[in-house]
């Protein structure tokens, strides 16, 4: 006999998300899924963004990662609450893991939260983990060819970040190629060029998270029918 | 590995479709994945026999079918095949695509005895 089913498959997954999603929103907690190759400079990135934004905003950190607490242990030393899960070999966060990882932290403070996922970039695109946005960090080291290769976790990001501009004069690096990849396949996301040895191009990501932090600052001010300006 | 965790959904949606329809062993499951999803069927295949071992779906024959990447415009509502992952709009030039089908990742329907 056959049955019918039609059922997601990641549907537990998703109910999940969601849940967490509306809490977040509620206690005005702006979240990013943060994904990347291994070595594209996410954890490098998270410590320019906590120096960069401590006067302003406060910052929680969940660290995936497969065995090691080496990732959790930079961020906490830039001065920032953060969770480690390790995954144990799974090579994504998925929503129940995050949703553990939350009760470690006191939220009631917190502006952003940023998860930086496993390294990788074909699994962490399909997991929801309850974030408003996820941000994809490519690096000029990993060559053009990455969107392509890895069109979904491009096509799902609100903000691509083209890290290690740094490096672009020792690699053969082809940025024209890339950005038109990109744009092809994201055509709404927002490409920042950045390098987290001089900075450049940091403070327009820093702008692109106050954005997303003041709108769902709105957004809860309006969940819980506060009047704002 | 992303299929494993897969797998194990397609495993845990197959043996509650069997139970509440009391049934006693599973011998197929047909698969929707989208092309977008990036899933390697022989690797999902090979996650989920890895899985289905000691269940009741052990030995079941799982069928993977890929639907392929189509968008649609929403200026103009022309709808096509998105090729080598453009999501630009062949008709009118607009980037405003949204994606009709290659996103699915489902469970179509378990073939029981
Ligand atoms: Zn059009």
């Amino acid at each position: 006999m056959e049955i019918p089913v039609m059922s997601n498959i990641l549907h537990k997954n998703d109910e999940n998300a969601a849940e967490l999603n509306t809490m977040l929103t509620t206690r005005g907690i702006f979240t990013v899924n943060l994904m990347g190759s291994p070595g594209c400079g996410k954890t490098s990135l998270l410590e320019q963004t906590v120096s960069l934004l401590k006067n302003e905003l406060t910052l929680a950190v969940i660290e995936g990662d497969l065995y090691t607490s080496k990732d959790a242990d930079r961020i906490a030393g830039a001065g920032t609450p953060v969770v480690q899960i390790n995954t144990g070999g799974g090579c994504h966060l998925d929503a129940f893991m995050v949703k553990a990882a939350l009760t470690k932290l006191d939220l009631a403070a917190v502006d952003i939260l940023i998860i930086e996922n496993v390294g990788n970039l074909v699994c962490p695109a399909e997991f929801n983990v309850g974030e408003h946005a996820k941000v994809v960090v490519f690096s000029v080291t990993e060559g053009e060819d990455k969107p392509l290769k890895y069109p979904l976790v491009f096509r799902q990001s609100e903000a691509i970040i083209l890290n290690k501009t740094d490096l672009l004069p020792y690699t053969s690096f082809n940025m024209d190629a890339a950005i038109d990849d990109i744009k092809g396949l994201n055509p709404q996301a927002s490409l920042l060029q950045t390098s987290c040895r001089t900075g450049d191009g940091l403070p327009a990501w820093i702008e692109w998270l106050k954005a997303g932090a003041a709108r769902t600052r709105r957004q809860a001010n309006m969940i819980q029918g506060v009047k704002c300006d | 590995m992303h299929e494993l965790a897969i797998a194990q959904g397609i495993l845990e949606l197959a043996l509650n479709t069997a139970t509440s329809h009391g049934a006693g062993k599973i011998t197929g499951i047909r698969v929707l994945t989208g092309e977008l999803t990036g899933i390697v069927p022989e690797s999902l295949e090979f996650g989920f026999a890895a899985l289905a071992e000691g269940t009741m779906a052990a030995g079941a024959c799982l069928s993977v079918r890929i639907v392929p990447l189509t968008g649609r415009c929403r200026d103009c509502g022309d709808e096509r095949r998105v090729d080598k992952y453009r999501f630009i709009c062949a008709a009118c030039g607009s980037y405003a695509i949204e994606i009709v089908s290659g996103r699915e990742l489902k469970v179509e329907s378990v073939e029981v005895e």
